[in-house]
């Protein structure tokens, strides 16, 4: 059995509203199927399970608000056939193996009725409870983080903090509105909350440093326009693409950079690039493009077509909100010649795409008219020094002047 | 502020028995060994050719004997200091010490004290098997009547019998002889401390171990590996533990909201299942977590240096305890 747990959807989320399960006690799951929706400050994002088995129980109801962390639902992970090999998972460290005779029991009683929690005992600490009782504060609401699920005092500063401000005006005869029936689209405020909470993170946290180098796009565009020719329009590649693969491509040579902060640098196995979409209502996202290091350009193409407008939909999923390992800004046209990134925590570098223009270029001692592309690097100081981020932009510059092969 | 002097646990027992001697001429030294030999642990050497044989006087081996004497100096007038060569032997001693030391200012409707001060080697990790490896604190912190102290630092091995000798009530001393080799620092002038009280030996947010004996060293190495990784915890050293002050770890546990105790003794009916209990009574709604103790195992302790090791807490153990209750 394992506890299936509120994801983590980047550095800046919380907690989660359980908007919607889509699939039932008794469903069975195969690997990358979608779970159920939550609700965050960014969107209703589809979770996705990655793993096989059947979902045993829901442990929280919909229009449920819990932190992350939180144990939302529980899986069996066992075949019904006793003879088939089992993939074993630790079970969290505060849950209690379960003996066969009482999974035996559960599994039965699912058949009569549904397993409700009844009249169950709140674990609390005294703490949190003295806490809650001064603040007046509804334990029963309140999803438990502690030791066996037990309510701390974390969980009653998280719930305070969290606690909207209608709570203190005082009651009126005005209408509430129940949370599910908010529409799901996340207000332009939380999304700006969200931004500012991880740009004031990185700010606070992350001494960074900036690195620019000015890149001769010349043979990057005349491979893009040679590579068009041949496509029909709607499979076109855009500069966009190219730049993503070579950023790829350079991590993959600068592995340093390819890593999060926590407690000391941790390379990441995998390289999944963050994308910044900019929302028409204002604000950002940053969706990934999984394993780009392994797709083609075409293919990085592909998932920009699909992503980007599901990005501006907010029907993005869990797995792309939370899993990338560095990010990319892109000025594209119109927009400033350099953009200087900042940081988004616990990644430790950020690229930065100006806009390709024309400009004067000395070369060999002649002066010829190229386009041209600024591109800036911010990284994390605690995690790499200037010599690996100047590695980083001269490996993404040799990728760029060799578009063929990428 | 005097410069700071480095010495070991044993340097500053015998400095402290010999500022006594020589501030007070009612102070004598009593024990076996402690004169000719200079002590089992060579703690009192020297001092016999400094203080001549009516000060440091070598006794029979007669624990109950000698220890009964020393009150009897007492009761008389004196200030002995008793020497019990190692915790072991106090057994041997207790009837003098439980019925006659503890008792007889109750008995006597507080007309006589008995400002006796019994000074023993206690405590495990010299590989001295079963019978010689003992943290016994709990016996005698059970006992009304006395004052039960625990040397866990330089400071207090300096400082502590000093302030022992002027209690009017008997003292037991717990000294560690696994310690005795152990250098560290204390001011120059370093002399009396304060014998009510428990002390806070690191200040932290996050978690408190409270502790005595052997545990303070070992939790205060605990505390800095922990504070590379950010858990910021502090560190109580009980120091008294009988009686036992507790304001001291009740204020730290307000602060904290987690208590891990760590002790040598067994885990049964301890000093630690004693401060667990003042910890609910009287901070229950302060606590954030159930409290937790790392105790000695309860077995005869054994020989082998790994089994030995293995017997009692060691900072690896804090360290991953304290991250299991911080990290679950």
């Amino acid at each position: 059995m394992i506890s299936f747990k509120m994801p983590s959807l980047g550095a800046d989320m919380e907690d989660g509203t359980l908007a919607e399960w889509r699939k039932q006690p008794g469903d069975k799951l195969t690997r990358g199927e979608i779970i159920a929706d939550v609700e965050t400050q960014k969107g209703l994002i589809e979770i996705e399970f990655f793993g096989e088995g059947i979902l045993e129980k829901h442990l929280v109801s919909e229009g449920q608000k819990v932190p992350v962390g939180t144990v939302i639902a529980l899986i069996n992970q066992e075949d019904e056939s006793e003879e088939s090999p089992v993939v074993e998972i630790p079970p969290s460290s505060w849950e209690a193996p379960i003996p066969s005779s009482e999974k035996l029991s559960v599994s039965e009683s699912k058949v009569s009725t549904p397993v409700r929690a009844s009249v169950e005992r709140i674990k609390i600490s005294p703490l949190a409870k003295k806490m809650a009782e001064v603040n007046q504060v509804d334990v029963s609401v309140i999803q438990g983080t502690g030791p066996e699920g037990a309510i701390v005092k974390e969980d009653i500063e998280r719930f305070l903090s969290s606690r909207e401000k209608p709570e203190v005006t005082p009651p009126s005869s005005k209408i509430e509105i129940p949370e599910q029936s908010r529409p799901s689209v996340p207000h332009h405020e939380s999304i700006r909350m969200a931004v500012a909470a991880a740009m004031s993170r990185s700010h606070r946290e992350i001494p960074q440093y900036y690195l620019e180098k000015r890149v001769d796009m010349s043979k990057a565009l005349d491979w893009l326009k040679e590579a068009n020719k041949e496509r029909p329009i709607q499979k076109r590649l855009l500069p966009v693409a190219l730049l993503i693969k070579a950023v790829a491509k350079a991590l993959d040579e600068v592995p340093d950079l390819n890593a999060v902060w926590e407690n000391g640098l941790q390379r990441m196995n995998e390289i999944h690039i963050g994308f910044v979409v900019s929302l028409r209502s204002g604000g950002i996202m940053v969706p990934a493009i999984l394993n780009a290091d392994v797709k083609t350009v075409d293919e990085i193409m592909e998932t920009l077509n699909d992503l980007i407008p599901r990005t501006r939909a907010f029907k993005l999923r869990s797995s792309e909100l939370s899993q990338s390992t560095f990010t990319i800004t892109n000025m594209g046209d119109g927009g400033a010649d350099k953009v200087f990134g900042i940081v988004y925590p616990p990644q430790v570098g950020i690229v930065g795409f100006g806009e390709i223009r024309e400009e004067a270029v000395v070369e060999q001692g002649m002066i010829g008219i190229r386009p041209v592309m600024d591109v800036t690097l911010a990284a994390d100081h605690r995690a790499t020094d200037g010599l690996i981020g100047g590695k980083f932009l001269a490996a993404l510059n040799k990728h760029l002047q060799n578009p063929e092969s990428l | 502020m005097s410069q700071e002097i480095r010495l070991t646990y044993r340097e500053a027992l015998k400095s402290a028995i010999r500022e006594a001697l020589l501030k007070d001429e009612k102070v004598f030294l009593m024990g076996e060994d402690v004169g000719h030999y200079g002590g089992a642990f060579a703690v009192s050497k020297g001092l016999l050719q400094e203080f001549g044989p009516d000060r440091i006087m070598d006794v029979p081996l007669s624990e109950s004997g000698f220890t009964g004497a020393g009150i009897g100096a007492a009761l008389a007038g004196m200030r002995p200091i008793v020497e019990i060569m190692t915790i072991n032997f106090s057994l041997l001693a207790m009837d003098q010490i439980f019925n006659n030391a503890a008792t007889l200012s109750h008995m006597s409707g507080g007309q006589v004290n008995v400002p006796v001060v019994i000074r023993m080697g206690c405590g495990i990790g010299r590989q001295l098997a079963a019978q010689h490896s003992h943290s016994w604190e709990p016996f005698f912190a059970h006992v009304p009547g006395l004052i039960v102290l625990s040397v866990g630092t330089h400071e207090d091995a300096r400082g502590m019998l000093l302030s022992a000798l002027e209690s009017p009530d008997p003292v037991i001393l717990f000294e560690y002889t696994s310690m005795l080799n152990l250098e560290g620092s204390i001011p120059g002038d370093a002399g009396k401390v304060d014998i009510q009280k428990a002390k806070i030996r690191r200040e932290g947010k996050d978690l408190s171990l409270i502790t005595y004996g052997t545990g303070v060293y070992k939790c205060l190495e605990a505390a800095d590996l922990l504070a590379k990784e950010g858990m910021d915890v502090e560190v109580v050293d009980l120091r008294v533990l009988r009686p036992l002050e507790e304001d001291t770890f009740l204020q730290s546990v307000a602060k904290t909201h987690r208590a891990l105790i760590v002790e040598d003794a067994w885990k049964s009916v301890s000093i630690s299942s004693e401060v667990s209990s003042r910890i609910m009574e009287k901070a229950f709604f302060e606590l954030d977590l159930p409290v937790e103790r790392l105790c000695g195992v309860e077995v005869p302790i054994p020989y082998p240096k790994h089994l030995e090791d293995a017997s009692v807490p060691q900072v690896q153990d804090i360290v991953s305890r304290v991250k299991k209750m911080l990290k679950p």
